[in-house]
């Protein structure tokens, strides 16, 4: 161990440390005497799966809350008291893995939230604050109006805003959260570009991401965290990908790769159809159909429109045009307890806003579709209701102290699962998925995927909105939508380049 | 293996979602507020006389700042019913340290200068008591502030006996009847006080952290704003304004009823939500807030000049604030929450 000074930039004191860390939330142990070492100007990734603790220690490096034991130091000087925000934002800038826009203000306020006075003076100027907003938008390939409502956003949106947010602080240290899992790949490429000219100028990063691939191209040092304890830390050259998964999940066992239903025969009947469907500015006439047990995808850019059309199917939003059918019967158009009713189970892109209670339970969460199933005349048995959420919790491998733990205290990945478990409680006929392991560990990504295909096996109809390859790998088929339109239908089978061309848009038009 | 269905790449182009039309809001009842106008030109020539108006603005004085305190709250993603015993409380104390017993005063005879500050210290208090047991204790805001609202016009009821208190020191009165430059003093305390609301809020950090704090307040302090700080602060300025409103009240009325300001918050309620500010925190303007007072200052003012019957006002209200409601929420085009 190092001794560290108190002597401000003694050479070689790293970015940001933190030793013997603990904390507790009630009987949890979310970090267990872990230290980490960020050297000044490298990228250093944080890896570990659903509920390790990685964004326990982003908000203890953050100073949003004391650890129970440990210290904090940044520069080799001790971190600043709690109550002194501006002296934290001044060494450490976060996009943190929970939206931290305030949708009520705009774009622009949101961007310079609290500093909103850019000048000398006190006074705000709002036409300055707007210009200097487009500015940073702009700077960072973000294409949103800063006057406009942030809660009009989308997810992916909001997200940009997020980081062209912490990367416009100017601070030295920069912690990013799990920022690619809601982005496509574009946005993730210029989110790499601008990480790496920051560094340049010397510039130090945390990153965390559950998409190991990013580890390697972008960052130089990797800790590891495996239930709530500090497992490795180590160069990233000197680790494969397999011996960092290893190092996450304490065992050596390969990932899967495909899937393992039966190839799908075209004499099964079609159970979700989708007839023209369009809404306006989104998407255009679409056109699908799904067969029992069949599993097929949707993947395309964030500007592909395949967000709108899957929310259009399961009545978050009302299409212009064109209908759904489930199982030969029309469902009434932009109706979420319609389409619930048709025997549509879904997953929400946003999970905060549209797929989780924060301040209920887990199992009153993953049982919400089917409360009135659990008890007679209205009354819920909450004895049901606990048998139900703790199956749910095994086949999904939550982590959480059980079923009665409250979702507002789970880990972002294990939110996720809960969605995914209310969207299977009512056994669905037709499941619409949107990016259902946005955030979710590599192993229990596997877990997830094989649960969609037991599913599917069981006879339902999944439609998989994701650009994710592990995800699209599990399907039968996969529709490449571009600008609004299906423009290609992939079979299992493609290879990444094949599949990330064409969402991509490159070469669409090859088959002339 | 990659098939083509389709190789038509054109389709709908990303089109941009409309401009926010948020800003709107602010000015969606001032199409109401004209109306209101050439109404009560028609109904009574006297209306549009200065004297008229300047009435309905004196007599909006005091549910005003109620309700430029309770959309500071409310902006802020809190809620405080107590402002209305504030109204009684505050002023009735600081009478009663002043006057003998024999007018019901307590006889510490307190000399009259106190008289304002101490009305105006005892609202701090009161905020700062709510601030107390709802961020350090952490307790429901709504309830804490019903108690409080129950036990402070308790006080009141406790202290005065139940008396209405008539021997108002003369500073009092001064402020309720006083006129500066033609207009009543209570106007341009009201006018001053929205005045400086408004700018603080719309152009100062410190203002639009309310804002930050009741559209996320972990976001907010994410943003390195002290949330229970300023959360605190705006409850004693709450306090301080119904205070405030209650001295002005005192000093109109000459004396203070031991109901003074019983029922009011259900009115200011209706002024704020008719003027836009969200209950569920984080949004709407205090101009709107403003403008919501006018509103409902005008309709009663038509009223009586139409000489409806006033056992009727009731009713009509209601159902002005209904009407109000509906139209806001037309010309804002989103849903009320
Ligand atoms: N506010 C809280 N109350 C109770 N328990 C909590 C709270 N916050 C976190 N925990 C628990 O602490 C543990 C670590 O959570 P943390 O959010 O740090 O995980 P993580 O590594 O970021 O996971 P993910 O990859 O899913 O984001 C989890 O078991 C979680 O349930
Ligand atoms: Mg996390």
């Amino acid at each position: 161990m190092s001794a560290v000074t108190d002597t401000s930039s003694a050479a070689g004191s790293p970015a940001a440390e933190a030793r013997q860390i603990s904390k507790r939330y009630g009987k949890t142990v979310a970090l267990n005497e872990v230290g980490i070492r960020i050297a000044d100007g490298e990228s250093h990734a944080l890896v570990g799966r659903n509920g390790a603790g990685k964004s326990t220690l982003v908000s203890i490096l953050t100073g949003l809350q004391p650890p129970d034991s440990g210290e904090v130091s940044f520069g080799g000087e001790a971190a600043p008291a709690l109550a002194d925000r501006d002296a934290w934002r001044r060494r450490v800038a976060c996009v943190y893995q929970k939206s931290t826009i305030i949708p009520t203000l705009t774009v622009a306020e949101n961007l310079f939230i609290n500093r909103q006075a850019l000048g000398t003076g006190s006074l705000i100027s709002w036409p300055k604050l707007r210009r200097r907003a487009a500015d940073v938008l702009g700077e960072f390939g973000v294409d949103v109006d800063p006057a406009r409502a942030a809660e009009d956003l989308t997810v992916e949106q909001r997200q940009l805003v997020e980081i062209a947010r912490a990367l416009s602080f100017g601070a030295r240290f920069i912690i990013l959260d799990e920022p690619t899992a809601q982005l496509d790949g574009p946005a993730i490429e210029r989110l790499f570009e601008r990480m790496r000219s920051l560094q340049d100028s010397g510039v130090t990063f945390l990153f965390i991401s559950h998409h190991l691939q990013e580890i390697f191209e972008i960052c130089q040092a990797v800790t590891v965290f495996r239930d709530a304890r500090h497992i490795l830390t180590s160069p990233v050259a000197a680790l494969s990908k397999d011996g960092l998964v290893e190092a996450m999940t304490g065992e050596a066992t390969g990932l899967r790769d495909g899937n393992t239903r039966p190839a799908m025969t075209d004499q099964a009947p079609v159970v979700l159809d989708v007839d023209g469907l369009g809404v306006a500015g989104a998407f255009d006439d679409v056109n699908l159909q799904v067969r029992q047990g069949e599993v097929v995808g949707v993947a395309g850019s964030a500007s592909s429109g395949k967000v709108a059309l899957a929310e259009a199917i399961v009545g978050l939003r009302k299409p212009d045009s064109g209908s759904v059918q489930v199982t030969g019967r029309p469902v009434r158009a932009g109706s979420v307890p319609a389409a619930l009713a048709a025997g549509i189970g879904f997953v929400p892109q946003d999970r905060h806003k549209e797929g989780l209670v924060a301040d209920l339970s887990i199992a009153e969460n993953a049982t919400m579709p089917i409360a009135h199933r659990l008890g007679r005349f209205g009354s819920i048995s909450p004895r049901r209701r606990r048998e139900l959420a703790n199956g749910m919790i095994t086949s999904l491998a939550i982590k959480a102290d059980g079923p009665d733990q409250l979702v507002s205290g789970l880990s972002g990945g294990n939110q996720q699962k809960v969605v995914m478990a209310r969207a299977l409680s009512n056994e669905p006929d037709a499941l619409v998925l949107i990016d259902p392991t946005a955030g979710v560990d590599v192993r229990s990504k596997q877990t997830l995927l094989d649960v969609v295909d037991q599913t599917a096996e069981r006879g339902t109809a999944v439609l998989m909105i994701s650009d994710e390859l592990d995800d699209l790998r599990t399907c039968d088929r996969v529709l490449v939508m571009f600008h609004g339109t299906v423009i290609r239908e992939v079979r299992s089978g493609w290879t990444d380049n094949e599949l990330v061309s064409a969402i991509e848009g490159i070469g669409e038009s090859s088959g002339d | 293996m990659v098939t083509e269905t389709s190789t038509r790449a054109t389709g709908v182009a990303a089109a941009r979602p409309k401009l926010a039309i948020a800003r709107l809001r602010d000015f969606a009842l001032v199409p109401a507020i004209i109306v209101l106008l050439v109404v009560g030109a028609l109904v009574a020539p006297a209306f549009l006389s200065t004297g008229n108006l300047i009435n309905v603005l004196q007599q909006q004085t005091e549910l005003g700042l109620l309700v430029l305190a309770e959309a500071l709250i409310l902006v802020s993603g809190k809620i405080d019913l107590s402002l209305e015993s504030t109204v009684g409380f505050a002023p009735a104390l600081a009478i009663a340290l002043i006057i003998p017993k024999a007018s019901h005063g307590l006889g510490l005879g307190l000399p009259e200068w106190t008289g304002i500050p101490v009305c105006l210290l005892i609202g701090a208090l009161v905020g700062l008591f709510n601030g107390f047991l709802i961020l350090k204790l952490r307790l429901s805001g709504f309830v804490v502030t019903l108690g409080v609202l129950i036990v402070v016009r308790g006080l009141q009821l406790g202290f005065t006996t139940g008396q209405n208190l008539f021997d108002l020191p003369l500073s009092f009165t001064y402020l309720g009847t006083a006129e500066w430059l033609g207009l009543p003093a209570s106007v341009w305390i009201f006018a001053a006080a929205f005045a400086v609301g408004i700018v603080a809020l719309g152009y100062f950090r410190q203002g639009r952290s309310l804002y930050a704090i009741g559209g996320n307040s972990d976001a907010a302090r994410a943003a390195g704003i002290r949330t229970d700080r300023v959360i605190w602060t705006v409850l004693v300025i709450g306090g301080l304004l119904a205070a405030l409103a209650g001295l002005l009240m005192a000093g109109r009325l000459g004396s203070v009823a031991a109901s003074q300001g019983q029922n009011m918050i259900f009115t200011v309620f209706a002024a704020a939500v008719i003027g836009g500010v969200s209950l569920n925190g984080g949004k709407g303007t205090l101009f709107g807030a403003l403008c919501g007072v006018l509103v409902l200052g005008l309709v009663q003012n038509i009223l009586t000049l139409a000489h409806v019957s006033s056992y009727w006002y009731q009713a009509i209200n209601g159902a002005i604030i209904l009407v109000a409601l509906m139209l806001s929420r037309i010309t804002s085009g989103k849903a009320q929450d």
